[in-house]
């Protein structure tokens, strides 16, 4: 398979980046975040997407979906990410979908996910770094379980009518074994959520799970074994985060080269200055080789290849080196302007950091891959 | 299955059976590079065969048509066969400019006799080539060169000089930009190709930091160059030239690719300072910097398959080779400088049999003029302002 996009994905791609361009652009983050938006993201936009169909996408046809691969949800991702649009997309549409896939979860939640009734949060997260460790608690209680712990940086965990959560069920903290992955419903007896503003102006909640009580019948996949479907979600979520990241390190760079042909110092255009023709060079070359990491990681998840692992850990961390550079850049070569609140580059750098946290830094993933290599 | 399958199945099995297996480990030194031409004397039996047999199947050159020496392959059996080579990390049975450099602009702006000609014979080998374009007042600025040639009729009279001529006392020919007129800058150069044994054409060999001296300060008083050697029309050389470097670029971007078999940069790394007691290197900062470097390299690997895949497709941005060399180049030096720092004072030996003459602080001074030959990369971050990002004069 060539590594760029096909005709078909490239027409996907002209539709989605007019229809985001022009429904959610930096604009429509602007306009909530200064309303003091409580919800975060758009009902009404989410259910247009829900119309076009980009909810299923990652759901197969039998099912309702659109039946395409992690490409096409990139592809998504980079529009969302290049115009800063709040959605529940990479939670609900993505990791969710993938963390539920193939298991008797599937039947249950997607065809509200389709139809852009259901929103889902990942309660992944424990500490104030992405870490494989799971502690949180879940007991067998009655003819169910009973989930004690806290969660936190969970976007959208105070809106969602779903929320995944993975608790041990054996075993230690880092253990890989005795995990299990839960489908634990909104307004569930003993679940409080307490939703943050971000750096960003997202929202994510802290979770408190005070003897949680789900049944049976919540868990994904096998008792012990969420593992596999937490895997799932990692993989997607973090190929999603990056394709996200590249939306928003490329719209940066977009709007700092429009600035560079535009404003005149000296009597002459800044993008004529070498010292920054060479920055930009520099950081377009960066960008390229981190949007070539993420679709490579992309085609080997949508393979089922046993490389895509490593790819995947690639593209998160190339995605945060590269995109951290791009909005560091764009705030520079914007000068005073670029400081204010008004303009818009500011935004990129924010929602950049939030990025780049999520699903695992860069240190993060250049140690997996360490590790991965034996040293 | 379809029919790349039995492509890819029967290639594995051909090159299992064909590959020597002295020919499946990593090159040692300079001496163990394949480069052909006249005075080519194989380091190993082994090598030689492997040529030969490359050669026979058109696999020096997969992707060029048969009836000039190549495989005929598309770009997706190229891959394929690409692929199924880095799997039993088998060499490139031959080393060329020809191949990377003067191939692909015969390829374009060449006539049927030339491609005839010389495209055999750098399929199979037989001719080394160096390339004629530096002058000592024409490096970065390189279509001021001066190196004239006066019109005779049937043939040019060649004088003047070259400088960094990389192996110009090993080649066999030269390709080589000429000034046919004075009038215009970049409108008055022609490329031409000519036999270095020709009378006038002398060579002096510079000694690099590396201790070896590839390059040649290269001289030419009064050759005689035949007009049928002049590839395109004359004063439209600068085309041929551009295409060319383009060519150029891209293959000196595959140095920031990782060479095939093992990592020698973690395995140095491992093999001086050790693994603690949780299996990590033990110097944490030595390992964040390898990590961190492999981040780039595995990244940029994924960015090479995506842009030959966009160059075969037609899709690649022409300027697009430069953004390739820029960052190859740069992350190879990089790469070097850890491999350095890796080796400790074991890297540092230049001559002992141990270090394999100094193979590692010899190939890290060669990583040096990776961003200064075929342009600099400040002259790449020109271009990609310039042409790819449409940045203003
Ligand atoms: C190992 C090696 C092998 C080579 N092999 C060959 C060969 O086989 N055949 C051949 O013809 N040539 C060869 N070269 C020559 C090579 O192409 C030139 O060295 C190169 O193009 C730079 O030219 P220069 O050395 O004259 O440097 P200069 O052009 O003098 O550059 C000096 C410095 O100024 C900078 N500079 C120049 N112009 C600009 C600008 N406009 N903007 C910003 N910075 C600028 C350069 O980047 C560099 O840092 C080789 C060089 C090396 C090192």
């Amino acid at each position: 398979m060539p590594l760029y996009l096909d005709d078909d994905q490239t027409a996907l791609q002209d539709t989605i980046r007019d229809f985001v361009a022009e429904h959610a652009p930096v604009s429509h983050m602007r306009a909530l975040r200064d309303a003091d938006d409580k919800t975060g993201f758009s009902r009404d936009l989410w259910k247009q997407f829900a119309e076009m169909g980009f909810t299923g996408i990652l759901v197969g046809e039998d099912q309702g979906g659109l039946g395409l691969g992690h490409v096409e949800a990139g592809v998504v991702l980079e529009e969302i990410g290049r115009n800063l649009s709040p959605s529940p997309f990479l939670s609900t549409a993505v990791a969710a979908v993938e963390a539920l896939k193939g298991t008797g979860q599937a039947e249950r939640w997607f065809p509200g996910i389709i139809a852009g009734e259901t929103v889902a949060a990942l309660a992944i997260d424990e500490g104030a770094k992405h870490r494989d460790t799971v502690a949180m608690k879940a007991e067998r209680s009655g003819n169910g379980f009973k989930l004690t712990g806290a969660k936190r940086f969970v976007t959208h965990g105070h809106t969602a009518d779903l929320i995944i959560v993975a608790a041990r069920t054996g075993g230690s903290d880092n253990d890989t074994d005795g995990i299990t992955l839960f489908a634990v419903p909104k307004d569930t007896a003993g679940l409080t959520a307490n939703a943050e503003r971000l750096a960003d102006s997202s929202l994510a909640a802290r979770l408190e799970f005070e003897g949680v009580e789900v049944d049976a019948d919540a868990v994904i996949g096998e008792v012990d074994a969420g593992r596999t479907p937490l895997d799932r979600l990692l993989r997607a979520g973090r190929t999603g985060a990056s394709a996200e990241l590249l939306g928003v390190g490329g719209g940066a760079m977009n709007m700092t080269v429009g600035y560079m042909k535009q404003r005149k110092q000296f009597g002459t255009l800044i993008g004529s200055f070498q010292a920054l023709q060479h920055r930009a060079a520099h950081l377009y070359s960066e960008m390229e080789v981190a949007r070539a990491a993420v679709l490579k990681a992309q085609q080997l998840l949508d393979q089922g290849s046993e490389r895509a692992d490593e790819a995947v850990s690639v593209a998160k961390a190339m995605t945060t080196l590269a995109t951290t550079l791009s909005v560091q850049e764009g705030i520079q070569m914007h000068g005073g302007i670029g400081m204010t609140d008004e303009y818009d580059i500011g935004f990129y750098m924010k929602r950049a950091r939030v990025l780049a946290e999520m699903f695992g830094d860069a240190n993060f993933h250049a140690d997996r891959l360490a590790i991965a290599a034996g040293y | 299955m379809t029919d790349l399958d039995t492509f890819r199945t029967e290639t594995r099995a051909w090159l299992a059976e064909n590959c020597p297996p002295e020919m499946r480990k990593p090159v040692r030194s300079e001496d163990d590079v394949c480069w052909g031409g006249r005075q080519f004397k194989p380091s190993s039996p082994a090598q030689k065969e492997w040529l030969d047999k490359m050669a026979a199947k058109g696999w020096t050159v997969p992707d060029w048509p048969k009836a000039y020496g190549g495989g005929g392959l598309s770009p997706a059996e190229t891959k394929i066969l690409r692929e199924e080579m880095a799997a039993i990390k088998a060499r490139n049975p031959l080393n060329s400019f020809g191949i990377s450099m003067l191939g692909p602009a015969l390829l374009k702006y060449g006539t049927e006799e030339q491609k005839l000609d010389h495209l055999t014979k750098i399929a199979r080998g037989e001719i080394r080539w160096c390339q004629g374009y530096s002058e000592p007042n024409a490096g970065s600025d390189l279509a001021g060169l001066a190196t004239s040639a006066e019109d005779k009729s049937d043939h040019y009279l060649v004088n003047g000089q070259k400088v960094w001529t990389s192996y110009a006392d090993k080649a066999d020919w030269i390709f080589c930009l000429v000034r046919t007129d004075k009038t215009s800058k970049q409108g008055g150069i022609s490329f031409v190709l000519f036999d270095m044994a020709s009378p006038g054409v002398s060579t002096k060999p510079i000694l690099l930091i590396s201790g070896n001296s590839p390059f040649c300060e290269t001289f030419f008083d009064n050759v005689k160059v035949p007009k049928v050697n002049r590839v395109y029309e004359e004063n439209k050389g600068w085309d041929v030239a551009k295409y060319l470097l383009g060519h150029e670029r891209e293959m000196i971007s595959g140095m920031g690719l990782a060479s095939s078999g093992g990592n020698p940069l973690i395995d140095g790394a491992i093999a001086t300072v050790g693994l603690g007691h949780d299996g990590r290197l033990a110097d944490p900062l030595l390992r964040a910097s390898i990590a961190m470097f492999e981040v780039r390299a595995k990244a940029f690997g994924a960015m090479s398959e995506r842009f030959i895949d966009e160059l075969k497709a037609g899709k690649a941005h022409p300027a697009q080779p430069s953004m390739m060399k820029y960052y190859g180049t740069e992350l190879n030096k990089s790469r070097y400088e850890l491999m350095m720092a890796a080796g400790g004072s074991d890297a540092l030996e230049w001559d002992s049999e141990r270090s394999r003459g100094g193979a590692i602080p010899r190939s890290w001074l060669r990583t040096k003029a990776n961003s200064i030959e075929g342009g600099t990369s400040e002259i790449q971050l020109n271009i990609i302002a310039k042409r790819i990002l449409e940045l203003p004069a």
